[in-house]
């Protein structure tokens, strides 16, 4: 897995703020000028990007594959079922901070035991890990519905100082926008912290590191912590769009699928998985019109990226344009 | 509560049996993973594979053997061409990247098995329909001739991978890559080879499981995710571990469904891993290494 940040130069930072601004602008856009199911789609986009983004954490750079995202995003979903459930009236805000603290409970659990294993062993625990919790949801009908779920209303986009407004579709869209800019904000200083240089120098040499006197493993279960709650707030975003939390979100199909967004997009980028989970989503809705089994071509389409494109649309563009 | 003594030891024969089917799917994944340090993902996919070409070969023939050879002739096949195409460029890679590779093969070959054979399971006949008197129960004899049948394979791959000129080509591969291929062995084919075995492995229980499971297109994640515990459980690339190990976690799942529902008594299994990958992280039935 290679992806290397190259040092920044006033130059190359104007653009990127330059470019970041644009995309950013067209997102905001996009809900007013799109018709009203590919709004709904820009939206979902945006999410499974959120999700996507977060596990780019542990697999781009720290070069650990979790095979479990699936867990953190379930439990931020069941989480926020929780308090929109529970508490009189239903606020956003207390959603968002029982899914946080719902995907932290089980990334603490997860990181506490995964991080001591490695490569394909860290994979295969988190993997079962995310089954444990989806057995558990899936037998547990009394509180979580079993297979069913839990149906919910939405909240009512509250503001410190301005008072309740319903969401409509598009100031969801802009709420779910800002969220994930200001997650791949937070996310990107991160990673460019003495912090994230120590995780990219685990992902490149993690006995050395440790020589050096790093204690890996702490930083691992931070990372993890870290991968966790940013994936349980993509799974509170969701809940609040689709107004309802399933099990079959934290099967770890939706694992798979986060890798693929990552591979697909370039990992080690942050931005990269957001594109890859807007190719994948728009492959998979262009291919499902004419083809009930899309996930064949897409499947084909995932190997040969990992054989020819190991670094995804983004780093083969990155490596294209510094020629 | 007290569990009566004829329900224990009916659980321990039905954990015996279920435990063979998984040593023979387990044998073929730590086949692979020991020579080539693939994690092969779509593994439970090719048991799978194998279980509906043994059920159409049974459908047209209603032989049951000639359709599990059939089937494993057919998925050895497929697994040498995937081999071939997908993990032949990955050699000498980051072992990660096999996990991905072979996750993207998994869903081609799911959603292929959901458009050839449709969503609804498959039920193979038993080829011997005898039963014997165990306490209360008519226990098929089909049960038990599969965990002898599923024993035998074990065996003979152990039998040519110990004896048979071939064999000690793979395990000089296993032992060092490199000088293996300095000595005039084939490493590529043996790996191709080595990986079609393990895919026949996995289509034979894929046939001997579909009398008493049925086939569904969904049933690959499941095996995947079995046959890795105990593969992780037994000592990752260990043969005898693995074997051991598949019954070991069978017999516990047996004896937890006593207690709870299958479907919760898979989580006995997941504890099982998680402890042993706390306590003995080089798995179970592996002696300490020095």
């Amino acid at each position: 897995m290679i992806a290397t940040t190259s040092p920044p130069t006033a130059r190359a930072d104007r653009t990127f703020w330059l470019s970041f601004v644009i995309v950013v602008a067209l997102l905001a856009v996009a809900p007013v000028v799109l018709p009203a199911f590919w709004r709904r789609f820009a939206t979902e986009i945006l999410i499974w990007g959120l999700l996507a983004m977060s596990s780019d954490i542990l697999i781009g750079y720290t070069g650990m594959v979790s095979f479990g995202h699936s867990a953190f995003f379930g439990l931020g979903m069941y989480g926020a079922a929780a308090a929109l459930l529970t508490v009189r009236p239903p606020s956003l805000w207390l959603a968002i901070l029982y899914g946080l603290v719902g995907a932290g409970a089980v990334a603490v659990f997860v990181a506490f035991f995964a991080t001591r294993l490695r490569d394909i062993y860290f994979s295969i625990t988190t993997l079962v890990f995310s089954q444990i919790f989806y057995v558990v949801i899936f037998t547990w009908t009394d509180v979580t519905g079993g297979e069913n779920g839990l149906n919910f209303r939405q909240p009512a986009l509250g503001l410190p100082g301005l008072g309740e407004t319903a969401f409509t579709p598009t100031s969801l869209h802009w709420f779910v926008l800002a969220v994930v800019t200001l997650s791949y904000l937070l996310l990107r200083r991160i990673t460019r912290s003495p912090f994230g240089m120590v995780l990219q120098s685990i992902r490149e040499n993690e006995p050395r590191t440790r020589a050096i006197g790093y204690a890996v493993e702490r930083y691992k279960i931070v990372a993890v912590m870290l991968s966790g709650l940013f994936a349980g707030l993509a799974g509170v975003l969701y809940a609040i769009q689709n107004k309802f939390a399933a099990p079959d979100f934290v099967f770890f199909l939706i694992s798979g699928e986060v890798v693929i967004f990552n591979v697909m997009g370039g990992v080690g980028t942050l931005v990269g998985p957001i594109a890859g989970a807007a190719f994948f989503l728009l492959l998979r809705e262009g291919l499902s019109r004419y083809f009930e089994y899309y996930l064949i071509p897409v499947g084909i389409i995932f190997t040969l990226m990992v054989i020819f494109l190991p670094q995804g649309f983004l780093g083969f563009l990155r490596r294209r344009l510094n020629q | 509560m007290a569990i009566p003594l004829d329900q224990i030891l009916i659980q321990t024969v039905n954990g015996l049996v279920n435990g063979m089917i998984l040593a023979l799917v387990a044998s073929g994944l730590t086949l692979i993973f020991g020579i080539m340090d693939v994690v092969n993902f779509a593994h439970g996919d090719l048991v799978m594979l194998g279980g509906f070409v043994g059920a159409t070969t049974m459908a047209a023939t209603g032989n049951f053997w000639l359709a599990m050879l059939v089937a494993a002739l057919t998925i050895a096949l497929i697994g040498a061409v995937l081999q071939i195409t997908t993990l032949r460029p990955l050699l000498g890679r980051d072992p990660l990247t096999t996990i991905l590779a072979t996750f993207g093969m998994s869903l081609v070959l799911q959603k292929y098995a959901l458009w050839q054979w449709g969503p609804s399971a498959r039920q193979l006949q038993e080829p011997i329909t005898g039963r014997f008197d165990l306490f209360y129960l008519q226990y098929p004899w089909y049960r038990v001739a599969t965990a002898i049948l599923a024993g035998a394979i074990i065996g003979g791959l152990w039998l040519f991978l110990k004896r048979g000129t071939y064999g000690i080509w793979i395990r000089a591969t296993t032992q060092d890559r490199i000088m293996a291929s300095a000595m005039g062995i084939p490493v590529p084919w043996v790996h191709t080879a080595v990986f079609a075995i393990g895919a026949a492995m996995a289509a034979a229980s894929g046939v001997l499981f579909g009398p008493l499971g049925g086939v569904t297109q969904t049933m690959g994640a499941d095996f995947t995710l079995r046959a890795f515990i105990v593969v992780v459980v037994g000592g990752m690339g260990n043969l005898g571990g693995s074997i051991l190990a598949s019954i070991f976690i069978s017999l516990l799942e047996a004896y937890a469904s006593l207690f709870v529902s299958p479907a919760q008594a898979v989580i006995v299994s997941f504890v099982a891993l998680i402890l042993t990958l706390l306590f003995r992280p080089t798995g179970l039935f592996v002696p300490t290494p020095k």
